[in-house]
């Protein structure tokens, strides 16, 4: 009993084209074959998980700004579901990585991520949570928050425009759409990846 | 400015400074700047000010023996010098002699080396493990023989009930950690512990070149952006000796009054959703859209900018400019009035503000809370007023001082002052003169040997820039001087007695930003 293509409500199926990670999760999905129950639970618990992401409002520093500016009047993220923003990581289902991670907060963090409830997620925005961006050469800077927690969307910018942190949002909701919750993502604890080899002439 | 320091000696340091501050009446120290001289040894710069006479000076002094330093503390004479100096402590290793506080206030306890130092090489790597941070202060005295003796001092006592807030925490506006001793609900006591943002932004600049080193200044304090440019771009093409047009000269007055009218919405903003007035933020934040959008069409950027540069301004204005900016002044004028009408009449503000979180004027000065926070306690700190620069000289307008210093006041501060900036963005936008908006430059752009320091007025304080220039392509020292620090610092001051619940309404209405005071 396997499903060809699993329907996602709300999204046409056109856009996934393009994305070829996002193609490859589905294609995953199919292989290892789903049953029609738990598939069409997956599909009606996925519906209501996608369209209620609460994220903790971590803000270290100038994408926080663009953070409230996207929960605001003109931006309005509410239309999405992800209005509601929580101020305990225990609460919430992603952490919205929006500022540099120095080397005194990385600990904190960490910290913040473990306390986070399974099935999380992680979105790192701006150039600082991905690559360490304008202040890269730091000697007190984190290179990317890749290298203490596992990133599911990368939200480019410096910082980034509002709609942009939006589309990143978007995808991270198709992400969930295609995952399976019975078995899957509502998996047990897992131990974050920590890059601590990374060669020390890595960037040159 | 120009520095000509005074240069004293370490053993009549102290006595020297005393004068200064007593006789001479420089009662602000505007900041301290540490810096490593390279073989002359390791040493600080206090700029000071005369805050009747507005005149400034600045003061150097060296501790030869690297290995050894040590400088008599001020901070019997100045209260905000003790958290500046724990800066240079944590930067340089310079030890001062009796400041009671000699912990890193920055970095990790167990961090290694002194960053700032000309020969301090970074270790790769970081910890993912807590800080076991020390639970004693360190102060240093110079015993008959010539060595140091250091006395620990606890810093909490055993019945001590402390509460750590941040550096996660909402109402701390970023990642500041204020460790707080109770008393029941009232505060004995709060350490602040920065430094969950320090991005090593001077240390940084010292291998950039000077353009470079412009891409870094928006990222401080995000929030006034075009100031924290202007104050560097200043500072280098008064060192270097440009002569601006009318025209960039008038743009940057009205980009700096955009930028101040956008952060101090931000502020209301803020202020409101602390209070759990979610009407009031979401009008603020409306109308601070309104004021992006101007800037937006001729700068390209929302909240970084990158407007400014070396000899002028990255572009010319766009063609809409000048209509748009009226029709915004004409838009927000009577939004002032339904701010007043939705917030600041409200029950619960009045009662939550009026007569918090008093900080008197001499304690202001004695911190060095420039900006509102000064102002609301009737000291004239003004930096558009006191030291003119570019079109601030022509255009009239008031300066707000309340006496108060209240929480309240620093409130009415900012409100008021928004309406001031709509009065000079309106003298000035029907009369931007043509010319160039850009004075060419070399594409290396050296400056010549010597120290500065130029301030503007930021969005929440006086913003300067020291520059020490060896000739080179990029500076030798580049010092922010940060608007928050001094605010921080004064939190325990303001907040001794009061109630824990009154430790947010303070919060909001300080309005620092944590990565300023990081950098």
């Amino acid at each position: 009993m396997e499903i060809k293509k699993p329907e996602i409500k709300s999204i046409p199926y056109g856009e996934f084209k393009d994305n070829e990670s996002l193609e490859g999760l589905v294609k995953e999905l199919n292989d290892n074959g789903v049953n029609v129950i738990t598939g069409s639970l997956d599909q009606l618990v996925n519906w209501g998980r996608s369209n209620s992401l609460w994220s903790l409002t971590f803000a270290t520093s100038c994408c926080g700004i663009e953070f409230m500016a996207v929960g605001c009047a003109r931006y309005d993220f509410a239309r999405f579901g992800f209005e509601v923003c929580r101020n305990s990581p225990r609460q919430a289902d992603l952490i919205m990585c929006a500022g540099t991670i120095t080397h005194k907060m990385a600990p904190v963090f960490k910290r913040l991520y473990d306390q986070m409830a399974e099935p999380k997620y992680v979105v790192a925005v701006g150039g600082c949570a991905i690559s360490g961006g304008p202040f890269k050469s730091s000697y007190h800077v984190v290179k990317g928050i890749g290298e203490i927690v596992p990133v599911d969307v990368y939200v480019p910018g410096c910082p980034p425009r509002p709609e942009a942190i939006l589309y990143g949002m978007m995808q991270l909701q198709r992400k969930i759409k295609v995952q399976k919750f019975f078995g899957g993502a509502n998996r047990k604890e897992k131990k974050p990846i920590v890059v601590t080899d990374v060669p020390k002439d890595f960037n040159k | 400015m120009k520095l000509e320091h005074k240069i004293f000696d370490v053993k009549d340091f102290a006595s020297e400074m005393a004068k200064l501050k007593t006789e001479k009446h420089f009662d602000f120290l505007v900041t301290i700047v540490g810096e490593d001289f390279g073989e002359e040894g390791l040493g600080c710069i206090y700029i000071l000010e005369n805050t009747g006479s507005h005149e400034r000076t600045s003061v150097k002094v060296v501790a030869s023996d690297r290995d050894k330093a040590y400088i008599p503390t001020v901070s019997h004479l100045w209260k905000g010098a003790e958290i500046l100096e724990r800066e240079v402590y944590d930067f340089f290793g310079i030890i001062f002699l009796g400041n009671k506080d000699m912990r890193r206030l920055y970095l990790r306890s167990d961090f290694k080396g002194y960053p700032f130092r000309k020969d301090f090489k970074a270790e790769e790597g970081y910890s993912l493990e807590d800080d076991n941070e020390p639970d004693y202060t360190m102060e240093y005295s110079l015993k008959q023989d010539g060595t140091l003796q250091a006395t620990q001092h606890k810093l909490f006592t055993d019945d001590d009930y402390v509460i750590n807030i941040g550096p996660q925490h909402p109402a701390t506006h970023g990642v500041l950690r204020l460790q707080t001793i109770l008393d029941g609900e009232t505060i004995r006591k709060i350490y602040p512990h920065c430094g969950y943002i320090h991005r090593g932004v001077e240390k940084m600049c010292e291998e950039y070149t000077y353009p470079q080193t412009l891409a870094l200044t928006d990222r401080l304090d995000y929030l006034s952006a075009m100031m924290n440019r202007h104050a560097l771009c200043s500072v280098v093409e008064e060192a270097m000796g440009v002569e601006l047009t009318d025209r960039i000269k008038y743009i940057r007055t009205i980009m700096d009054e955009l930028q101040r009218l956008d952060s101090h919405l931000l502020f209301y903003g803020c202020c409101a959703q602390d209070l759990g007035a979610l009407t009031a933020f979401i009008f603020g934040m409306r109308d601070r859209e309104a004021v992006l959008n101007c800037m937006e069409e001729t700068t390209g950027g929302r909240l970084i900018q990158n407007y400014y540069r070396i000899g002028g301004l990255q572009d010319d204005i766009d063609v809409n400019f000048v209509k748009n900016v009226k029709k915004l002044c004409e838009y927000i004028k009577p939004m002032f009035k339904e701010y007043d009408d939705v917030f600041t009449g409200n029950v619960i503000l009045q009662n939550r503000f009026k007569g918090v979180g008093v900080l008197s004027k001499e304690n202001a000065i004695s911190y060095g809370c420039t900006g509102g926070t000064g102002r609301a306690a009737g000291w004239h700190n003004d930096v558009r007023k006191n030291h003119p620069y570019d079109m601030y000289g022509n255009v009239e307008f008031d300066e707000i001082t309340y006496t108060e210093g209240d929480c309240f006041a620093r409130y009415k501060v900012r409100l008021d002052e928004m309406r001031q900036s709509v009065r000079i963005i309106e003298q000035l936008i029907d009369n931007i003169p043509a010319g160039d908006f850009y004075i060419k430059q070399k594409p290396i752009i050296r400056v010549p040997e010597g120290q500065w320091y130029t301030s503007c007025e930021g969005s929440r304080g006086e913003i300067g820039v020291y520059l020490d220039s060896r000739g080179d392509k990029s500076p030798y020292r580049l010092k922010f001087r940060p608007m928050g620090l001094p605010l921080v610092s004064a939190m325990d001051e303001i907040l001794r007695g009061e109630k824990i619940a009154d430790l947010i309404s303070v919060g909001a209405t300080l309005d620092y930003v944590i990565p300023d005071i990081d950098r």
